[in-house]
């Protein structure tokens, strides 16, 4: 628990430790251990699949599996990791995917074509995104409410406009970015648009004012006010941002299951929140990292294709998940409190 | 400074204002099809004592319920002397139980109960009962028999036991035959009854193994992402079980992506998808297992009766029967023409 205390911060929201002195090398070398530590979570599940299915779990079309499945979530996962760490929290980026990905796939948007599909489930994305930060941020709601009042809408709009009805994508450029064909050297472009995602969403905490507002806001939205930022504009963008991140999730998950439907984005938010958690973003706002929240999510990835590739049944899969989400935060802790 | 604010201000908002206009012209999804019936009423079709039917259902959230509310509906809308109170759908069990007891208070002549959940709903079953309202109880049944007057529904275990012998059929030729089964929902009764069912059929054919069996969440995402570790974990396989048309879709497309094609598919439900494709005769899936939404149809025909106190047309008993179950028909290439109509979207 002693992560929790904040250190003083100057004027740009970056840490200073006692002495004055910058203390990101100090936190520098604590992420990494997390890393580290999340990184030697996956290295031993991936021997676990090794030994277990050789044949089957070491294979370049698993790699490309499991990486294609972690896209959409992976995403969603980005997203939520910023408006975490800013002390949010957006339950409804599992409703947001869903009205995107059924509103996009309507027989009067299909009409458009890729770009119609495209166009339209990114600003459906950063629509609520926007209704979201401007409830938060200016209607001085508190975002576990606001969100959560997001996610029946959306839920119900998305019914509303399927009337329960699978809507099938029938625009051919849209499927082709699923299959195989489409690869670029062995990489699926479902998987390159995570890893971009990724990387910027890396370079905007780590290298911008931007990040660094967010991780002020979060740390202490009160010293980062007297500090000059604008706090209620910051909240703003990061939702936005958030729903942008689910607008194109919405999008990948169109082209993966080549459909779009109300039931889409089920429980999201749950994988999402619970991969930044054990990813080492801090509940509370103020820390977290890209990589942590992205490793989160392959470790989720992982366990469900070992799980399956060995035929165990989902009784188990979701009692293991649970001791292993557990295992992984203790193991964390470990070792992030012994250096 | 002010002027340059104001302009952006000026040509965002124009652009999301434009964005916005041609969003809300895209949510339409207008479609003209009849939902689908059968064309054979329980009673005769000649116009008798005018009924009121009141029909309760849960809210319908998926294509198979959806296809439950437009049967019940056209199929009421053929007679001239039914007058059909439909309540809006819910899955909540207070609220459906409100709803019921308001169609009890209307004194309406029989009452076609969906249940969002049967056990929890029995109560008010038998409050109608008492009453003096007829239930017909539709697919998911009350916990007694003295909650309804007559219960129509699908055949899980059947659904199972036809795409086991379908399967067995087309494969007791095949020495170590291999066969995987993506089940729905398995927090669900009716999933462990489908799954008993067509390993029990499969009992009857030594030579087949079922080698693999993942259970998916009835969504075509849980499907796609489901389907596409079962084939990256059985490199060989013959054929594939699918419980449901819908999560059918998401297989087909994992499927497809990876490339597969060395093996027969047998889908579940009877979606209008699966029986365009197994029409089309160019991929795996070759037939699928009915969990006919015609039964609410078939309901409506049985309330009639109920309330004209006629028996079912080409049966000779004075009166209905006091429980149907529906077959659960295999339909493959050779019938699927006839059953098209009643393919749900």
């Amino acid at each position: 628990m002693t992560q929790h205390a904040s250190p003083p911060r100057d004027s740009t929201g970056k840490v200073q430790s006692a002495d004055g002195a910058p203390a990101w090398r100090g936190l520098m070398a604590r992420a990494d251990v997390r890393t580290l530590s999340l990184l030697g979570v996956l290295a031993a599940l991936i021997v676990i699949g090794g030994i277990t299915k050789p044949d089957e779990f070491l294979d370049t079309r698993n790699l490309q599996l499991v990486l294609t499945q972690a896209s959409v979530i992976g995403v969603v996962t980005v997203g939520m990791t910023f408006v975490i760490i800013s002390g949010g929290i957006d339950l409804s980026v599992g409703a947001i995917v869903a009205l995107a990905s059924v509103w996009a796939t309507t027989v009067a948007t299909q009409e458009y074509g890729f770009a119609g599909i495209l166009f339209t489930a990114v600003i459906v994305g950063v629509g609520c995104g926007l209704v979201n930060g401007v409830l938060i941020a200016y209607g001085g709601m508190v975002p576990f409410i606001a969100t959560l009042a997001m996610l029946a809408s959306a839920r119900g709009l998305a019914l509303q406009i399927t009337d329960g009805k699978t809507q099938i994508v029938t625009i051919p450029s849209v499927l082709d970015l699923g299959e195989r064909d489409a690869y670029v050297l062995g990489i699926p472009p479902l998987v390159m648009v995570f890893a971009v995602v990724t990387i910027i969403g890396w370079l905007v905490l780590n290298r911008t004012t931007f990040g660094r507002r967010s991780v002020a806001v979060g740390g202490n939205a009160e010293a980062a006010r007297l500090a000059g930022i604008d706090v209620r504009r910051q909240r703003l963008y990061l939702y936005l941002l958030s729903g942008l991140c689910c607008g194109i999730a919405a999008f990948l998950l169109i082209i993966l299951s080549g459909s779009g439907q109300n039931t889409n984005g089920n429980l999201y938010e749950l994988d999402a929140i619970a991969a930044a958690i054990i990813g080492g973003t801090l509940l509370t706002g103020g820390r977290g990292t890209i990589v942590g929240s992205v490793l989160g999510v392959l470790i989720f990835t992982t366990i469900t294709n070992i799980f399956a590739l060995n035929n165990l049944q989902s009784d188990v899969q979701q009692i293991a998940k649970g001791a292993i989400i557990v295992a992984a935060v203790l193991v964390q802790r470990r070792t992030a409190s012994t250096t | 400074m002010p002027e340059l604010t104001s302009r952006r201000g000026l040509l965002f908002g124009t652009a999301a204002i434009g964005a916005g206009a041609l969003l809300v012209g895209c949510t339409s999804n207008e479609s003209s099809d009849e939902p689908a019936a059968n064309d054979q009423p329980a009673a005769d079709d000649k116009p008798g004592k005018e009924v009121t039917i009141g029909f309760a259902g849960p809210q319908a959230d998926h294509g198979w319920l959806n296809a439950i509310n437009d049967n019940a509906k056209s199929q009421a809308k053929k007679y001239s002397d039914v007058t059909l109170e439909i309540t809006e759908g819910s899955n909540d069990t207070a609220a459906q139980i409100g709803q019921i007891e308001t169609l009890i208070n209307k004194k309406v002549d029989v009452l076609v109960v969906l249940p969002a959940d049967g056990k929890a709903l029995t109560q008010v079953g038998l409050k109608a009962m008492r009453a003096g309202i007829p239930v017909i109880n539709l697919d998911r049944i009350f916990n007694t028999p003295q909650a309804y007057r007559c219960w129509i529904g699908g055949d899980n275990y059947g659904m199972g036991l036809n795409a086991g012998h379908y399967i067995g059929e087309k494969l007791k030729d095949k020495a170590d035959a291999k066969v995987i089964e993506l089940a729905g929902l398995d927090n669900l009764e009716l999933t462990k009854q489908r799954t008993q069912g067509f390993d029990d059929a499969l009992k009857n054919y030594p030579n087949i193994k079922k080698v693999a069996r993942q259970a998916a969440e009835f969504t075509v995402e849980s499907g796609q992402a489901k389907m596409a570790q079962l084939l990256q974990a059985q490199s060989k396989f013959d054929a594939l079980w699918n419980h449901d048309d819908d999560q059918g879709v998401g297989a087909l497309r994992a499927i497809e992506q990876a490339g597969r094609d060395d093996f027969l598919m047998v889908g579940g439900a009877g979606a209008l998808s699966a029986f365009q494709a197994i029409k089309q005769d160019s991929g795996v899936l070759k037939a699928t297992v009915l969990y006919p939404p015609t039964m609410a149809a078939s309901a409506i025909d049985l309330a009639r009766a109920l309330g004209q106190g006629k028996g079912v047309g080409g049966m000779a008993e004075f009166e209905i029967p006091a429980s149907i179950t529906l077959y659960s028909a295999v339909v493959d290439k050779t019938n699927v023409d006839r059953y098209m109509s009643t393919g749900f979207k």
